[in-house]
């Protein structure tokens, strides 16, 4: 891949084995299921990257790993050139303070005991970065820079609508002032109309506070709203990553195609001409990932071949990326 | 007509005060048609649903007001016996649950075979391989031994397959399907959507097909109507609603959501503030704080659903011409 001082995060070879386990008391590791297989891309500084694919393909999982809130069990993961997955506690704490997540749950991720502010300042106390009155205002500020009024510092989660919840989930990632978030589907529990105000304080805050953002989602037509360049995944690995433009006009993978296709237009004369490829059957399980090339079984264009040698990750030109023998 | 709600007003009768769940809902739906009903979370599109099937609960839910009339009956007025032969039976539902809407402890061909013995009156080895008829048709693969199986051992998608086989069983005449596809991935989304439009055109089946997602409903629905805060504010024809909406917030939900035929807008465009709250609705027009339109006349008169053209019909005094998302 292109190499340059403005490649924020290089995730090289990327490997997640979560272990499953039988046995009462002598537990033995009898699988792994590879949530995560050899995963490898780059995210440059300012841009966003979004990270498409359905339920189970580890798209959370490569999330969670860049963070380090799971152990890779394989890979590099290289946030400014430091490798974060041989960094320990103090070192690792620091480097923590430089990228946050913004979680899919609204009503999962804020401890309903705590207040909002409270819940927003506690970055600012684990790392010491302000306290008493100083700390009221940093919490008011941040309270602001997300649309909220600083007054409702003292309000309970409960209080607050979804759209709002997650507006305090921004604020308490943008608490510690990082240069790097994974938004991992930060609107797909919120309606309609409240998703395109968090689409565009998204997009203001990146603008405001220069962030390099990873989004992950399922809606094909809010990451390329969002994004720079564009990740799909499927079943634990990346089957193209191109620059946004190109792949919504010249997908080269027949996933990307299907997913492409799956996603309904809001206009009936438009859908009436639209063609779709309906793909059959179901997701495999990671715990048996099939051999060869993971999507054959579902592939409307599978050869002998794709069932037996698994295609090469190459780059076809342009910054695009794919892995498909038919391509 | 096959079915026609007049003026159906629910209400859920809380500590906090009255909740204005529906609040004079009137649609029709002829023979073989699918309508969609789209509206966001809270405004009342699934107690409409359940209040046609007579399933809200009560305390502290009830029905305070108008006509469902199915098939020249009005099914607000008949006694429980004859509702519970309609449900499952002429007017059949898929939830959107499909993890919490089967038994887990039952075969799935026991839970199939169930409504089949009840409303059928089939038995044994004849309702088995109807079952199995069944799965196929939804396109099960090896439907013969999947039968036996139990609920966890299928897929979301796969379960949701089961609850269009169950719902399609006793040949109904009318099928809700309530954000049937909101739970599945977009690939599972279109396989599902497509296998119940196929088998509701053969079967001749109506579908009333409750959504949040204006995209769906544009490829799959005749007609649509758009739910706010318990009313209907807008209903047309598919066409004319996606090519004409004349409701602002019709226009403002169109407005808003990204999409992949066009170019990337620099912002999308946000329809600001929140949902009312049911208990305490804005009076004179429950859109009004949200509006970008409003003017003085809107602060006086309460709007009513006014046609205006072809079986278009808009509850906004305004009714903005030309506003095309």
């Amino acid at each position: 891949m292109t190499t340059g001082d403005n490649i924020l995060l290089d995730v090289r070879n990327l490997k997640m084995y979560f272990p499953v386990k039988t046995g009462v008391i002598f537990q033995k590791k009898v699988a792994d299921i590879k949530a995560v297989d050899g995963v490898s891309f780059y995210v440059k500084r300012g841009e966003t990257l979004g990270l498409v694919g359905e339920s189970g393909c580890g798209k959370t999982t490569t999330g969670r790993c860049i963070l380090q809130l799971y152990e890779p069990t394989a890979g590099e993961v290289l946030f400014e050139g430091k490798d974060m997955c041989k960094l320990h506690g103090g070192e690792l704490r620091q480097m923590r303070r430089k990228m946050q997540m913004i979680f899919q749950d609204p009503y999962g991720s804020l401890n309903p005991r705590m207040t909002c502010g409270s819940i927003i300042g506690e970055p600012l106390t684990v790392h010491k970065l302000a306290r008493g009155k100083e700390w009221r205002e940093q919490v008011g500020e941040l309270l602001r820079v997300v649309g909220l009024n600083p007054y409702m510092a003292d309000r309970y989660p409960h209080e607050f609508s979804g759209g709002q919840r997650q507006r305090i989930g921004v604020a308490r990632a943008l608490a510690v002032k990082p240069s790097f978030i994974v938004c991992d589907e930060p609107v797909s529990a919120v309606d309609v109309s409240i998703q395109a105000q968090l689409i565009n304080l998204l997009e203001e805050l990146q603008t405001e506070f220069n962030l390099t953002y990873i989004f992950i989602a399922h809606d094909l037509a809010v990451v390329r709203h969002l994004s720079d360049r564009v990740a799909v995944m499927y079943l634990g690995k990346i089957c193209e990553i191109s620059r946004r433009e190109e792949l919504y006009d010249n997908p080269l993978h027949p996933y990307t195609k299907a997913l492409l296709s799956a996603v309904p237009i809001p206009d009936p004369a438009v859908e009436a001409k639209r063609e779709r490829i309906i793909l059959a059957g179901d997701v495999p399980s990671p715990l048996r990932p099939p051999p060869g090339c993971n999507f054959h079984t579902r592939c409307p264009v599978a050869i002998p071949e794709c069932r037996e040698v698994i295609p090469e990750w190459r780059d076809v030109g342009g910054e695009h990326w794919v892995a498909c023998h038919r391509v | 007509m096959l079915l026609e709600v007049k003026d159906l007003k629910t209400r859920f009768f809380t500590e906090d005060g009255v909740v204005k769940a529906v609040e004079g809902v009137s649609f029709d739906l002829a023979e073989g048609e699918t309508m969609g009903l789209v509206g966001e979370s809270g405004c009342g599109k699934s107690v409409t649903m359940m209040s046609i099937l007579r399933l809200i609960p009560n305390p502290p839910g009830l029905i305070v007001g108008g006509k469902v009339i199915f098939q020249g009956e009005d099914l607000l007025a008949i006694e429980e016996e004859e509702m519970r032969h309609i449900r499952g039976n002429k007017i059949a539902m898929v939830f959107q649950e499909p993890m919490t809407s089967l038994n887990p402890v039952l075969t799935i061909g026991r839970q199939i075979g169930e409504s089949l013995e009840l409303h059928k009156g089939m038995e044994g080895a004849q309702a088995r391989e109807e079952t199995i008829n069944l799965l196929r048709m939804v396109g099960i693969p090896d439907a013969a031994s999947r039968v036996e199986n139990y609920p966890h051992q299928f897929s979301g998608g796969m379960r949701q397959r089961v609850m269009i086989a169950m719902a399609l069983s006793c040949n109904p005449k009318l099928l809700i399907a309530d954000e049937p596809t909101t739970a599945v991935d977009v690939t599972i989304q279109a396989q599902l959507l497509e296998i119940m439009k196929r088998l509701t055109r053969e079967l001749g089946t109506a579908l009333i097909l409750v959504t949040h997602n204006l995209g769906i409903v544009a490829r799959y629905a005749d007609k649509v109507a758009v739910m706010y805060a318990g009313q209907i504010i807008e209903s047309a024809p598919s066409l004319e609603l996606y090519g004409n909406p004349k409701h602002p917030y019709t226009i403002g939900l169109l407005k808003s959501v990204p999409r992949l035929d066009e170019s990337v807008k620099a912002k999308l465009i946000p329809i600001d503030g929140l949902p009312p709250s049911l208990i305490n609705l804005p009076p004179i027009c429950s859109f009004l704080p949200r509006c970008v339109y409003a003017v003085d006349r809107c602060r006086e008169q309460e709007p009513q659903l006014v046609s205006v053209g072809d079986n278009h019909y808009v509850r906004c005094c305004l009714a903005i011409e030309g506003g095309k998302a």
